[in-house]
């Protein structure tokens, strides 16, 4: 950056004594102001970024004493098994109703399937939403069950609830290889 | 035709009043910015589409990785309540070295009985208690350790601020349900139906 020298020097050289030149006091500020923003910028960006994002994870009031369970139709819902190695199996109405049918977390596994049952259940109960019952198994992960629930939130189910595996669920899971 | 000479400026500005303010602004960010506590074990969060922003206060965290247990709360008063609270269930007293010591603790996870001793050891030796590996709070249902701290600390809060505690859970991604559904049952046990499960954002 150019910087003039303003002080001192003036004098030049006349009556032949030589003048200690006056250095200039400025200092050349440019870094030290690039370095703050920099750091600046630095502070600012982390101090926003860091903040903790959760979901929130309403459950089912639960008595221990009097084991009451909300009786849900059959009909309308539709329970998801989370197995091992990622996959799951979903089926309609009570275990043997429908035979399970195996799935991943993905687009075209478990969204597909919530979407054409939620509309199945609606057409058939005349206009009724669907309910989906998770049931996570001992072998599947905490990602597997915060998948299944993101994948409600996107297709807009927002009738579900967390519950325990029964043993004829997890005896599904075991003859299909899931589990 | 004489030359009309334009008078060179100097092209220098005077740069210390930027550079003041970029300085208080720094100054200002290095103070408010919160460094993140380390998670005593590598924790992968999942991801999730509609995520909300977690409030800052009033808040309890337990973090759960490789199948252990760590409870962490915000704030010095519920900490220091929240631990004697827990030691009179357990009939153990702390000092108030240990007290004073706990509270500056980020999180924990241990039996109620290694804590006083680990106190002692982060007090005396605190070399030798970072190479401690915490083998997490224990969650079975005879001892009930996990239930009273996620209580007292409860009772701690309404007491204190006299709101409800906000309590998230933050699993690792490869953690088995059983861990997360044994914390579930231990919230619902005390009627804690509403909690958060922290999550990355993902986009669709």
């Amino acid at each position: 950056m150019a910087e003039l020298n303003t002080g001192g020097g003036g004098g030049g050289h006349k009556g032949g004594k030589v003048r200690s030149k006056k250095a200039s006091t400025r200092v050349d500020l440019t870094a030290m102001v690039d370095l703050a923003f920099l750091l600046i910028t630095f502070f600012m960006l982390t101090t926003t970024l860091l903040k903790p994002k959760a979901m929130d994870l309403v459950m089912p009031d639960k008595d221990e004493k009097t084991h009451d369970e909300l009786a849900v139709p059959a009909s309308r819902t539709m329970t998801i098994l989370l197995g091992a190695n990622d996959k799951l199996e979903w089926f309609l109405g009570v275990p043997g109703d429908h035979p399970p049918t195996t799935d991943n977390y993905g687009k075209d596994g478990l969204r597909k399937a919530l979407v054409e049952n939620s509309d199945k259940v609606k057409k058939e109960s005349g206009g009724k939403d669907m309910i989906v019952i998770i049931k996570p198994s001992d072998h599947s992960t905490y990602n597997n069950l915060v998948s299944a629930l993101d994948e409600l939130s996107i297709t807009g189910i927002d009738r579900h609830a967390i519950v325990d595996i029964s043993p004829v669920e997890v005896e599904l899971l075991k003859r299909d290889h899931n589990y | 035709m004489p030359r009309v000479k334009i008078a060179r400026k100097s092209t220098a500005t005077d740069m210390t009043a930027m550079c003041d303010v970029a300085f208080l602004l720094l100054t200002f960010f290095i103070m408010t910015s919160k460094f993140k506590a380390d998670d005593p074990v590598p924790v992968a969060i999942p991801s999730y589409t509609k995520t909300v922003v977690l409030p800052e206060e009033n808040t309890a965290t337990l973090t759960v990785g490789k199948g252990r247990v760590f409870f962490s709360v915000d704030g010095d008063k519920i900490r220091a309540s929240m631990l004697e609270q827990v030691g009179q269930l357990y009939s153990i007293t702390f000092t108030p070295e240990e007290k004073a010591m706990f509270v500056t603790l980020p999180t924990f996870g241990m039996d109620i009985q290694q804590l006083k001793p680990y106190l002692q050891m982060l007090i005396t030796n605190p070399e030798k208690a970072k190479s401690f590996q915490q083998p997490g709070i224990p969650l079975d249902t005879v001892s009930n350790q996990l239930f009273n701290w996620v209580r007292e600390a409860r009772k701690a809060d309404v007491a204190l601020n006299g709101k409800a505690l906000l309590i998230s859970i933050k699993g690792d991604k490869k953690e088995e349900y059983p861990t997360i559904g044994k914390i579930i049952a231990i919230l619902q046990k005390q009627k804690v139906n509403k909690f958060s499960l922290i999550t990355a954002s993902r986009g669709m």
